[in-house]
């Protein structure tokens, strides 16, 4: 266990990594062939769509887990920068799709259209549904495909980078900083809400499965495609996250978790530590929302609602934090689960007297089961991982491993 | 004098026999035309003829004006009521009549309603004397001002005060005599009435015109400068085009329809059409047209320009007479400073119930927090269940009154319990881990939630207020604040009463007190925390219970009530600073108020209001990161 | 020999309570320092003034040469100018190995990219193994600190301000909670590493503080109530009937 300078990767110092990309390549290579597009068709584009769409949803986990299970800030606003993500990569393809039918339309006049024409077309066709003719100045770089995606992770990472400078400067933590990104969270969202916020107010931005340039590619094969973004940024994050957390940068991470006063007078300048890792986890988050809306189709502002982040949290929650491969399982399980029950194909419980709907009843029992675990198990899925994997947690006598206690420590100290 | 000799007239009027209206009689059979086919401009002095004749003739014309009025063949006037029919001149009935009815167009009707009330205006009964007077009110003219002078004086005082009052407003808008609207003006000023704004807004009326030099003629309010705020170039430049001084510029649309309709062969003035995609390319072509003569030439800038340098630009008055804009200028200035303080009065009013409302809301919620440094997710769904009692507790008893008292406590109870059983069975368990506690409440909240759906359902329920609540208190056109609203504000006033009451001067609130200070030297002490711990916890959820029943007699009852409240709440106890009941008014009253006036600023939108609320909270948090009332001590430093 | 460290005349109230009233402490570049005082006198607001934990309301507190004042700098800034702090519970990562703990502490740069490019070398990783034989932890490198004894924790905490190398170290209480032989090993290691920096000891036990044999500084009531050596100190009257005597 000494710590020798080791020449090897980390990668292969640390075995958890290669297992969850052998997974996650085994599961991607299966779904191809099973999918309709390039195997048997076993399995429908739908839930193809879903499995990709899952994929995103546990890219956004993983981002979560190193911003709460490591850096022990628990974010309920994470989901901003998952839909400000699918915002600005749907800017793009709604712009150029739209361009694309107003092209086609107006080519059948005796003169060409102008730019300036062209644009005021596309305006009206995407604008028209709240009144509105003008392209807002958000749209400015929606025409360019490259600009867009330098925005989708640009836009979000200076969101969370003034956020958080604000945030961490004047040392607001614990539950209050929580109640802060809440509200961050919210205030975005309403301000989506209006109708000359620039996107459309409720109706969000709509059509986004069409992927412009790609007339000639179908649905069935588009989804397994995306199915494979998602995988592969699935996969880098991981592996950009593992290493991040793994080396002295991790263990400061930790450190400014369980005790963050006692980092600062180590000499580490805790607020930079977590602005990088708060900046860095947005933009993660940001990618896979950008990977996630174009599976979905539709984003619209009900998607940034604070509840979104906090089923976020839940995640993380029930899959084990402090563990990567934690917020990947949790974010996976519970969410094709919900879409199980929620999707009424679940069968329901017939009691004397009650049926059991789980419609109606799922997230109630979603809600019991969390209280159970934050109770019982507050290791989650990945603790009985561990357990089972023969890594018995550390005997900590008289501690609990929660993020908030270190602070309790220094205050012990001082009195 | 005058007015026995009225009385007497009208007693003899009424008295006589209904057959004799030989005045009538002449007068119908003088403008039989007329009355058929009545046209605006003429009818007046007929309507006139009709009124003076007395009660008939009033009964004729309010037929006439019903659509209610026939005509028969033979030149006979007939009032139908439904089946039957009365001879309008004598009052008798007419059976089996079929009568032509009289279909009077809009502005006749006009001139008719107004003889009406000049008539009504000096009718017996007080009742229609008031409903004339609203009609005049409502949509005064020049005649009406006239009858009003003509009228008998006014003997019931409150109808001689809503007289005058309209005998002046009448004055403003319709006197012929300058001095006399001035005088009226005056007279009202100060005044800050629907009616009398209404009545000076015609009066201060501007139209903008240009001219090459300062008209004489017209009474000017204010010369406008090119590029100034509200006049920008191009609103010059269209003023200049709608007088006709300038050509119409030419708008892309036009351009564009102009070069469609001349292509010749490929290329329109020279320029070929694929290139016409280039703006430029366009203005060449167009040029080349109007060069040829098959456009008709559009301004040019610099037409534009050397229109602009020789116009003048002045807003002038509709009203000629210039004393009478100044005064009714004066006036408009001081209604509207008065005007302004009273919105601000009612602006108070309002953020004062908001921040009752929060108040109720988050006191719960910063006591829990306070004593045990958890934040309750579920707090939200405590507040829906307290509206939920409310509900039901309306569904078993009918009387709103009886159903409100006995809701009340029960929600406080119903609450209470569920509080404690959500410390026994969970909170207990997280201690020293508020954001395991935040998660698991928040599993709480979206079972609850669920729960809600599927006992009372989707739809909203209505929790009613007894009739005494309904309905507001109004000062006047601009203060006014609902029933509601007062109590919901006594309610959180008692409630700060009982709270300073259990904190100051109970056990319970020393106990409360010390743990909340230092809970390692009040366990030391004998105190028990966890006792104390649940007692708060159950009082935090008895006051969201509370809260619940008020909110939901203004607000609609669904399984999301809780939501809509429990961020303002969070945010209520942030800016407030935790432990102290006074910082948690001072977040409730800074976030109303704030609310109220962001919204009073802003107020086609709501959701920008509620954008900048929440951003002002982030940035006050960088000032004040522990509230406006901060915990003091040293256990408050770490 | 100038002072590495000059406080001039701070004071600072609490709601009202002056914790620190008008203090004045200096220390050179190698000198051991006791500072004792009954509680409430002030010792743990001082200490937290000099690591930028608590500002004072007036006063300086000069570092170095050239002197520059400490008040405009953060806590970590602070920590990064050479002040090292031992707190009087053990607190060390209880999450991570002693190597990880000792490896956090260890002198180089401390923003985060630079620790992002931060890889272990031969002599990072012999220096963290000397410093844990040198507390006595060699056998427990790989041990995650939660499970050291409460002892092995002082010495981990110890063992990590030595890897940071300060200047000036301040030591809470470091006697509490030690057998009589830690004790011992203790003062021959801070007397040790008076040598080389200033080491300011904050202390109850006038056992140990005889032990250090070094000046010693009262603090009363948020002021220096006397100053000189053991001897000539509890000799001082006032010193007698406010600490002492009791």
């Amino acid at each position: 266990m000494t710590d020798r300078p080791t020449r090897q990767p980390f990668i292969l110092r640390n075995p958890s990594i290669l297992a969850v990309l052998a997974v996650l390549a085994v599961f991607t290579v299966a779904v191809t062939l099973l999918s309709q597009a390039y195997g048997s068709g076993v399995i429908p584009t739908s839930t193809v769509k879903v499995l990709g769409k899952t994929l995103c949803l546990a890219l956004a986990a993983v981002a979560m887990d190193l911003v709460w299970g490591y850096l022990g800030i628990l974010s309920l606003g994470q989901m901003a920068f998952f839909a400000l993500g699918g915002y600005l990569i749907g800017q793009w393809l709604m712009y150029a799709r739209t361009e694309a039918i107003v092209a086609a339309s107006l080519a059948g006049n005796p003169i060409p259209p102008t730019p300036a024409e062209l644009q005021e077309g596309v305006a009206n066709q995407i604008f028209g549904v709240v009144g509105s003719s003008d392209l807002p100045p958000v749209w400015s770089f929606a025409h360019s495909l490259p600009l867009q995606l330098l925005l989708v992770v640009a836009v979000p990472g200076l969101l969370a980078m003034v956020f958080g400078w604000l945030a961490f400067r004047s040392r607001v933590n614990g539950v209050y900083l929580s109640i802060l990104t809440q509200a961050m969270t919210l205030a975005l969202a309403l301000w989506l809400f209006q109708n000359d916020s620039g996107f459309r107010g409720n109706n969000g931005l709509s059509g986004l499965q069409n992927i412009p340039g790609l007339d000639g590619v179908d649905q069935a094969r588009l989804s397994v495609w995306f199915l494979w973004a998602s995988a592969l940024a699935l996969g880098l994050a991981y592996v950009l996250a593992a290493w991040l957390v793994s080396g002295k940068f991790g263990s400061v991470v930790r450190a400014i978790r369980d005790d963050e006063t006692r980092v600062r007078f180590l000499g580490y300048p805790v607020e930079g530590f977590k602005l990088v890792v708060f900046t860095l986890a947005a933009m993660i988050t940001a990618v896979a929302g950008a990977l996630y809306y174009p599976q979905a189709g539709i984003i619209n502002p009900a998607e940034l609602m604070p509840i979104a982040s906090i089923y976020l949290a839940v995640w993380v929650a029930i899959g084990g934090r402090g563990r990567l491969y934690g917020a990947i399982i949790g974010a996976v399980v519970v969410s094709l689960l919900s879409s199980w029950f929620t999707g009424g194909r679940a069968p329901s419980i017939h009691l004397p007297g009650y049926t059991v709907n789980w419609v109606d009843w799922w997230q109630v029992a979603l809600g019991v089961s969390f209280v159970l675990v934050t109770l019982f198990a507050p290791k989650g899925i990945a603790g009985i991982v561990d357990r089972l994997g023969g890594i018995m947690p550390p005997r900590r006598p008289g501690r609990d491993p929660g993020p908030d206690q270190g602070a309790l420590q220094e205050q012990e100290a001082k009195a | 004098m005058i007015r026995p000799l009225t009385v007497f007239v009208l007693t003899l009027l009424l008295a006589m026999p209904a057959s004799a209206n030989p005045a009538l009689e002449a007068v119908i059979a003088d403008n039989l035309d007329q009355i058929e086919k009545p046209s605006r401009r003429t009818v007046e002095p007929v309507v006139a003829q009709i009124a003076a004749t007395g009660p008939e003739g009033l009964a004729l014309l309010s037929a006439w004006t019903n659509r209610s009025l026939g005509m028969t063949d033979d030149g006979r006037l007939l009032i139908v009521d439904g089946d039957g029919a009365t001879d309008a001149v004598t009052g008798k009935p007419v059976p089996a009549a079929d009568p032509k009815m009289l279909r009077p167009n809009s502005g006749v009707r006009g001139v008719i309603e107004s003889a009406l009330v000049a008539g009504e205006i000096s009718d017996p009964d007080p009742a229609r004397r008031a409903a004339a007077l609203a009609s005049i009110a409502r949509d005064g003219t020049a005649e009406h001002l006239a009858a009003l002078r003509a009228a008998a004086p006014e003997d019931d005082p409150a109808l001689a005060v809503q007289r005058n009052r309209a005998l002046s407003l009448l004055t403003i808008q319709f006197d012929g005599d300058p001095a006399a609207r001035v005088a009226a003006i005056e007279a009202m000023a100060g005044d800050v009435g629907l009616d009398f704004r209404a009545a000076l807004n015609p009066l201060l009326a501007t139209t903008r015109i240009a001219a090459p030099a300062e008209p004489t003629d017209a009474n000017i309010a204010r010369e406008l400068a090119v590029g100034d705020d509200g006049f920008p170039r191009e609103a010059a430049i269209a003023l200049l085009t709608s007088q006709g001084v300038l050509q119409p510029r030419l708008t892309p649309a036009d351009q564009r329809t102009a070069l469609a309709a001349n292509i010749e062969g490929g290329s329109v003035g020279g320029v070929a059409v694929a290139d016409l995609s280039d703006p430029a390319a366009r203005d060449r072509a167009y040029e080349a047209l109007e060069a040829s003569g098959a456009v008709p030439p559009a301004a040019t800038d610099a037409e534009a320009e050397a229109a602009l340098a020789a116009h003048r630009f002045f807003e002038v008055y509709a009203e000629a007479d210039s004393d009478v804009t100044d005064a009714a200028r004066a006036a408009q200035v001081g209604a509207q400073l008065r005007l302004a303080a009273m919105t601000g009065v009612d602006l108070g009013l309002d953020a004062l119930s908001l921040a009752s409302i929060y108040f109720l809301a988050a006191i719960g919620l910063a006591v829990t927090f306070g004593v045990m440094r958890v934040i309750n997710m579920a707090h939200g769904e405590f507040i829906m269940m307290g509206a939920y009692t409310g509900y039901t507790v309306q569904t078993l008893i009918a009387d709103r009154t009886l159903s409100l008292v006995v809701a009340l406590p029960l929600a406080f109870a119903v609450t209470a319990l569920a509080g404690v059983i959500l410390y026994r069975l969970v909170i207990r368990h997280l201690a020293h881990r508020p954001l395991e506690t935040l998660l698991a409440t928040f599993g709480v909240s979206i079972a609850l939630q669920q729960l809600a759906k599927n006992i009372f359902g989707t739809q909203a329920r209505p929790l009613t207020a007894p009739a005494w609540l309904e309905g507001a208190i109004t000062v006047n056109d601009v203060i006014g604040v609902s029933s509601i609203r007062v109590a919901i504000f006594v309610l959180a006033l008692l409630f700060l009463g009982l709270f300073l009451f259990i904190m100051k001067r109970t056990r319970l609130g020393l106990e409360v007190r010390a743990v909340t200070q230092n809970p390692g030297m009040a366990a030391s002490m004998g105190i028990n925390p966890d006792r104390i711990a649940m007692m708060t916890f159950g009082l935090g959820s008895g006051i969201a219970g509370i809260a619940g029943v008020a909110i939901g007699l203004f607000a609609q009852v669904t399984s999301e009530l809780g939501q809509q409240y429990i961020v303002q709440s969070f945010m209520t106890v942030v800016v407030g600073g935790v432990g102290n009941i006074w910082g948690t008014l001072a977040g409730a009253a800074l976030i109303g108020g704030l609310s109220k006036v962001i919204e009073f600023l802003n107020p086609a939108n709501t959701l920008a209001a509620q954008t900048f609320m929440i951003l002002f909270i982030i940035i006050f948090i960088q000032f004040r990161p522990r509230g406006i009332i901060p915990q003091r001590g040293r256990a408050a430093e770490a | 020999m100038s002072a590495l460290l000059e406080v001039d005349g701070i004071s600072v109230s609490f709601d009202g309570f002056r914790a620190i009233n008008n203090l004045s402490f200096s220390i050179g570049a190698a000198e051991l320092r006791a500072v004792i005082g009954p509680n409430g006198a002030g010792k743990t607001t001082f200490m937290d003034i000099v690591t930028g934990k608590t500002r004072p309301d007036a006063g300086d507190v000069k570092w170095g040469t050239p002197p520059k004042s400490l008040l405009r700098m953060n806590e970590a800034q602070i920590a990064r100018e050479g002040i090292g702090r031992k707190f009087q519970r053990p607190t060390v990562f209880e999450d991570q190995t002693v190597a990880d703990n000792l490896t956090m502490a260890l002198k180089a740069a401390r923003s985060p990219f630079a620790v992002l490019g931060w890889r272990p070398s031969q002599a990072s990783v012999e220096k963290v193994a000397g410093l844990a034989s040198e507390v006595g932890l060699a056998a427990q490198v790989g041990r995650k600190a939660g499970e050291l004894s409460h002892g092995q924790k002082q010495w981990l905490e110890i063992g990590m301000l030595l890897a940071s190398d300060p200047r000036l170290l301040l030591v809470d209480e470091p006697a509490a909670g030690m057998t009589l032989a830690e004790r011992e090993q203790t003062t021959a290691l801070l007397v040790r590493l008076a040598q080389t920096r200033a080491v300011v000891v904050v202390e109850h036990d006038m056992d140990f503080v005889r032990r250090l044999n070094c000046k010693v500084t009262v603090l009363h009531q948020g002021s220096v109530l006397a100053e000189g050596s053991l001897d000539h100190v509890t000799r001082n009257p006032d010193v007698i009937e406010v600490y002492l005597g009791r």
